[in-house]
């Protein structure tokens, strides 16, 4: 299996591997704490609406998806922060909508749409090397907002009552995250399709959270198990012809159903007697 | 003391708040005077929490002002240390016992700033002050809801504040580690002053300084004795006062205290 690395298609799909799980453990673990699971599922379909936007301008779809997916974040981040109940039933309307608009925007564009299923279910191993720079500058600017934020991003995500009361622009940093979600999802899109999207930004930190406690282990070890999923998830469809997105995503939520299983065997709780909050073994 | 000597933190002039067109607080005026120590009692639904929500901003009244430290409430709230009745959280948040106290140095500075020495040192202090030193590492969730509490309250001394707002600081705690929280608020009391929501007439009665009832309207002289009128007009506030026999007499009798009205 690892002579497939010598094809330059598979370097580039285990580099976009790479990138992306960077991107999905750092943001999926706030979007598990958070709690916004659904709105990040809503970010991730209503891209649906850039991609036939950019078939429609005749521009890189995914330009078109990073755009579209930022401006429908923002609006339902908008949506979840000023409507007090009910919010999950407008961002369903802003999922279907968004979507809806992809297609039919598809339908009014000339042409033949050859690729327009890699970004429904992924195409891990058509990833051009324009969009692993694409996905580097997204990475960049993830990482380094959320080390400038990560305190406060923290103590919006805890508290946000408090993280109000001492004048924390909570708000602003909300719509910041959901900003951010909506470019991890677009990476991540390239990967393993848009439907799946929300499987990778959620299994990774999701299994990590059920042994570490802390936040900055957490996103380092969701990283770290993204990577290894998508490696494994990729070298398995290379190896048995399997469609790559899906194979990825079996994979991970097989990880999952591992990590439950392993932790009810060894009972652990985490940290509880680390008060370093030591990993315990995987 | 003479409450005219003391600067006023907080005042509150005509302030009314509605919740859904229904009225929480009617006309209040309340003066808050430096190094007071204030305990507010009231029947539940009586406006005690909506009062301090005011206060920091949590809820905008529907007319009246409210100054804090003589500036508006978003400016003023900085030098107020607040805690929450509740902290509703996943139990499994990843956040660290000193994480949450540094919730209350993140406010009122400039952005981006890292966290320095001095601050980590202020965490530490804070952390001191509730005997939570030992614990700074551990995830707040695996903490007891007497820790947590003991957490929230060095959280808010973070914040250096002038004013110390807490709402039921030991509604779920037992009446052993609700006893030394209320030794340490008397201890800061000393350079702090104190603004606290309780029904725990016990412990309002021989800890504060004075004593508020609030039913939708607030009942305050600034002393500590319960008024009659407060009982007339606060019906639900009696119950609890007479009922559990205090340690320190807070109804004067009945005659003596008409008198003094008169």
């Amino acid at each position: 299996m690892i002579e497939a690395l010598q094809y330059g298609f598979m370097r580039n799909a285990v580099a976009a591997g790479v990138l992306v799980s960077i991107a999905c453990g750092i943001i999926g673990t706030f979007v598990v704490i958070n709690r916004i699971v659904f709105l990040s599922g809503g970010i991730a379909h209503a891209a649906y609406g850039g991609i036939g936007l950019g078939y429609l301008l005749g521009i890189n779809p995914v330009i078109g998806a990073v755009v579209f997916s930022v401006i429908s974040a923002l609006g339902m981040g908008l949506v979840h922060r000023r409507t007090r109940e009910r919010s999950d039933t407008i961002i369903g309307v802003m999922w279907a909508v968004g979507m809806a608009l992809g297609i039919l925007l598809l339908d009014f564009s000339p042409g033949y749409k050859a690729d327009l299923m890699s970004y429904l279910f992924g195409s891990i191993l058509a990833v051009p090397t324009s969009d692993l720079a694409l996905m580097l500058i997204l990475n960049i600017i993830i990482i380094i907002l959320v080390i400038a934020f990560y305190k406060e991003l923290q103590a919006i995500s805890f508290d946000e009552t408090f993280a109000f009361v001492v004048n924390v622009p909570v708000d602003r940093l909300y719509l910041m995250l959901v900003g951010l979600v909506a470019l991890t999802v677009v990476m991540t899109m390239r990967i393993v399709g848009l439907i799946m999207v929300i499987a990778l930004l959620t299994i990774p930190p999701a299994i990590a959270g059920l042994f570490v406690k802390d936040m900055k282990r957490i996103m380092a070890l969701s990283t770290g198990l993204s990577i290894a999923f998508t490696f494994i998830g990729l070298m398995l469809s290379y190896a048995l012809n399997l469609t790559s997105g899906a194979t990825i995503i079996l994979i991970a939520g097989g990880g999952y159903l591992l990590g439950f299983g392993l932790k009810r065997m060894i009972g652990f709780k985490p940290d509880k007697q680390h008060p370093e909050g030591i990993k315990p073994q995987q | 003391m003479n409450p005219d000597k003391r600067e006023p933190v907080i005042e509150l002039r005509n302030v009314w708040v509605n919740y859904d067109d229904q009225p929480a607080l009617e006309d209040i005026h309340l003066t808050v005077y430096q190094s007071d120590f204030i305990g507010l009692i009231g029947p539940n639904g009586g406006g005690k929490t909506t009062l301090l929500k005011s206060i920091i901003g949590l809820i905008k009244p529907e007319r009246g002002k409210i100054r804090v430290m003589g500036k508006s409430v978003d400016a003023g709230r900085c030098h107020i240390g607040y805690v929450p009745q509740t902290v509703v959280f996943d139990h499994r948040f990843p956040i660290r016992v000193w994480e949450v106290v540094q919730m209350g140095l993140l406010g009122c500075r400039k952005p981006l700033q890292p966290i320095s020495k001095a601050d980590r040192e202020t965490i530490h202090v804070a952390l001191e002050q509730v005997e939570m030193d030992g614990l700074a590492n551990r995830a707040i969730g695996d903490l007891s809801v007497g820790q947590r509490q003991r957490v929230y309250i060095a959280r808010a001394l973070a914040v250096s504040p002038q004013i110390l707002l807490l709402d039921e600081p030991t509604a779920s705690v037992d009446p052993q580690v609700a006893g030394s929280i209320y030794e340490l608020l008397r201890r800061l009391n000393n350079t702090v002053t104190i603004v606290m929501v309780s029904h725990d007439m016990n412990a309002v009665s021989s800890y504060v300084k004075s004593i508020g009832c609030i039913n939708r309207r607030l009942h305050y002289h600034g002393d500590k004795e319960v008024t009659e009128d407060m009982l007339t007009a606060i019906y639900e506030c009696p119950v609890d006062l007479i009922a559990h026999g205090l340690p320190h007499r807070v109804l004067s009798p009945h005659n003596q205290e008409r008198r003094a009205h008169d």
